[in-house]
């Protein structure tokens, strides 16, 4: 549904609240803001600021880690590419998360947390020196603030849509909401947030996949229903959208315009690599743990739940394709057919379609409140990382290094109040010019991959120079930059870079990931060999070879991250083999 | 561990407790005074059975983490 079309009152939202469901929306604003006024009593210094005061516990930062991710736009979306692509879209929750939150637990946290930094481009200020630091802090802070932007127009978009709120209303409440907390007890009262809204997604959600699964007759009479409703579409190879991984074999046996080399590699090696282990957002998170065991332990519990996410976000997808009786549409079909005064529904309207079909009044409120609640520390999640790495890595290296911890402390507040004013003029620029979206949302991906390999080159390879780190990664983001422009001035160079001509756009993302971290790999190993290495002194903490590491035998069995890795990674395994 | 850190948990009771009540509540008025459109599956009254998940789900927390407890621990 468009929601210029709601915004000129010629289409109905999608629900309609009752005076109870906004009695729960309206509880959970006074709770969240009622959680920053009581944090910030905790909160007197930058550590506690910038770090929560490295004293949460595993389960806290294991659940705020997933949190960060969780947010609505991902919930919504990801449910609308299960309607559009089947069950391949659950590769994202699986091959594409739970491999790197594992890595990122056993291997990479160590470092991380034992060099005691604030943040990833401060490890990479330790590892390479000021200059990768500098490009990767001033491009984080850049994307993450218009992605905050971003994230904000498309929750305004959304509650206008789904329950026909004003635009301006839901941009200035929310971001006011989350202002007030952020800055009264920065990640302190963020992480709280992000695990208070875990719970509320996973209670407002699951209601819809467990009556869904009950109408439908289990899994078995869902597939069958998806069938049916496919073939009544006149949907080609139905059978394709209920299998995960038989009909990878080419671009043109599913409907992701997809083959297993992108999924494995570009999706499951490259991309999730890069986001989970280096994106700053998540990461953050996990820095805030009390000790190095619940450092490594959040993001293995954090997998052990993103395992099951798909049931709250894949199966209300899946279960809208089988038993909606609308045929939902890209979101250009609905908009040419808004124009011709004809109401046509789009993949992301799925799950608020759901929440209609099975949710009575109380119950729908929850589900508006886990959206909101979703919506609110996604950005709350932007602004808290943009905060610390603007004051830890950009104003205190080069603009004021001598200054006190409460000068650092007031300016992580302000530079929160700037950050979201900047992402709510974002949004109303975006309101504006809707094309601009797709740009800042790629622009996001032109980072992830090449930082990924320069982050894990230099932290399992001592022979990792400052220059071949810091060319690396210059070469293989402008790489990945080139590559995009060179598809979306010219589609048809899909085909070099996913080295198919029947590859999809899916695939391009995928694949331009996979060259790029090549590109990344091969220029830092060869400027590497060709200039002078640090003392191997200087890498200890920071370089797998150079740094103790800790012996997890001294734990009981079942407080080992290795023990619960590998249970989750058995689980993974069968998960993917039933649903083959 | 501090006190605030915990407290998070008996703060996640709290609401998901009251979420419980209003929930169950309408789910009661329901029966009372049935509306004239039901969601699918209405028959089997959700907002009882799950407002009773939350009800249940919110006092143990509440309990479980009250900040008497917090303060001894």
């Amino acid at each position: 549904m468009s929601h210029n079309a709601v915004a000129a009152g010629m289409i109905k939202p999608i629900v309609s609240a009752t005076p109870i469901d906004l009695t729960i929306v309206a509880i959970y604003f006074v709770f969240v803001i009622g959680i920053g006024i009581y944090l910030k009593k905790y909160t007197k210094t930058g550590e506690d600021f910038f770090m929560a005061g490295r004293e949460m516990t595993a389960w806290i930062a294991g659940l705020s880690f997933l949190s960060a991710n969780l947010g609505a736009l991902e919930l919504l979306g990801w449910a609308g590419s299960a309607y559009e692509y089947g069950i391949l879209a659950v590769h994202w929750y699986w091959i594409g998360a739970i491999p790197a939150m594992l890595l990122l637990g056993l291997v990479m946290m160590p470092f991380y947390y034992a060099s005691k930094t604030h943040s990833v481009p401060g490890y990479l200020q330790l590892r390479y020196g000021g200059a990768t630091r500098g490009l990767s802090a001033i491009s984080f802070a850049v994307m993450t603030i218009l992605m905050s932007g971003v994230n904000i127009f498309a929750m305004a978009a959304v509650m206008q849509v789904v329950l026909g709120w004003d635009m301006n209303f839901s941009i200035w409440a929310s971001s006011i909401t989350m202002g007030v907390y952020v800055v009264l007890a920065g990640l302190l009262s963020a992480i709280f947030n992000e695990v208070l809204q875990f719970v509320l997604i996973w209670l407002g959600s699951l209601l819809i996949p467990i009556l869904g699964m009950v109408q439908a007759g289990g899994w078995s009479g869902l597939k069958q229903h998806i069938l049916t409703n496919l073939a009544h579409f006149g949907v080609q190879n139905p059978g394709s959208y209920v299998h995960v991984w038989s009909t990878l074999g080419h671009f043109t046996d599913n409907p992701m315009g997809i083959n297993w080399i992108g999924i494995v590699f570009g999706l499951g090696a490259v991309i999730s690599m890069g986001y989970w282990t280096t994106d700053f957002l998540v990461v953050q998170r996990v820095m805030s743990a009390r000790d190095l065991r619940s450092a490594k332990m959040a993001p293995i519990i954090g997998a052990a739940f993103k395992m099951f996410v798909p049931i709250i976000v894949i199966l209300p997808g899946l279960l809208g394709l089988g038993l909606l009786s609308e045929h939902l549409v890209s979101q250009t079909e609905v908009t040419a057919a808004a124009a011709h005064g004809q109401v046509l529904y789009s993949y992301n309207d799925v799950l608020p379609l759901m929440l209609a079909k099975y949710c009575g009044p109380g119950l729908l409120g929850l589900g508006i409140t886990a959206l909101i609640a979703g919506f609110m520390s996604g950005m709350a999640g932007n602004v808290t990382a943009f905060a610390t790495v603007w004051t830890h890595d950009i104003y205190k290296p080069m603009m004021n290094p001598k200054a006190s911890d409460a000068h650092y402390l007031a300016m992580g507040r302000w530079s929160t109040v700037l950050g979201i004013l900047v992402s709510i003029g974002t949004a109303y620029f975006v309101m504006q010019f809707a094309s601009i979206m797709d740009y800042v949302q790629a622009l996001f991906s032109f980072f992830i991959a090449p930082l990924f390999g320069t982050v894990i080159l230099g932290m399992l390879w001592k022979r990792t120079t400052a220059a071949g780190g810091f060319w690396g990664l210059l070469a293989g983001t402008a790489s990945s930059i080139a590559m995009y422009f060179w598809v979306d001035l010219q589609p048809q160079a899909l085909q070099y870079i996913a080295l198919s001509p029947d590859a999809k756009p899916m695939a391009a993302d995928m694949f331009r990931a996979l060259w790029s971290f090549v590109i990344v790999v091969v220029v830092t190993v060869t400027v590497s060999l060709l200039t002078r290495p640090k003392a191997v002194s200087e890498l200890k903490g920071l370089v797998m070879g150079c740094t103790d590491m800790p012996d997890e035998g001294s734990y009981p069995l079942l407080h080992r991250p290795m023990f619960w890795a590998v249970v989750i990674s058995i689980v993974f395994v069968a998960l993917n083999l039933y649903f083959w | 561990m501090s006190k605030h850190v915990n407290s998070i948990w008996f703060l996640i009771g709290l609401q998901v407790l009251i979420y419980g009540v209003l929930i169950t509540g309408t789910g009661i008025w329901e029966i009372l005074h049935p509306p004239s459109h039901m969601a699918d599956l209405g028959w089997t009254h959700p907002a009882i059975w799950w407002g009773g998940v939350l009800l249940a789900l919110g006092l143990f927390y509440v309990i479980r983490f009250r900040p008497a407890k917090s303060f001894r621990d």
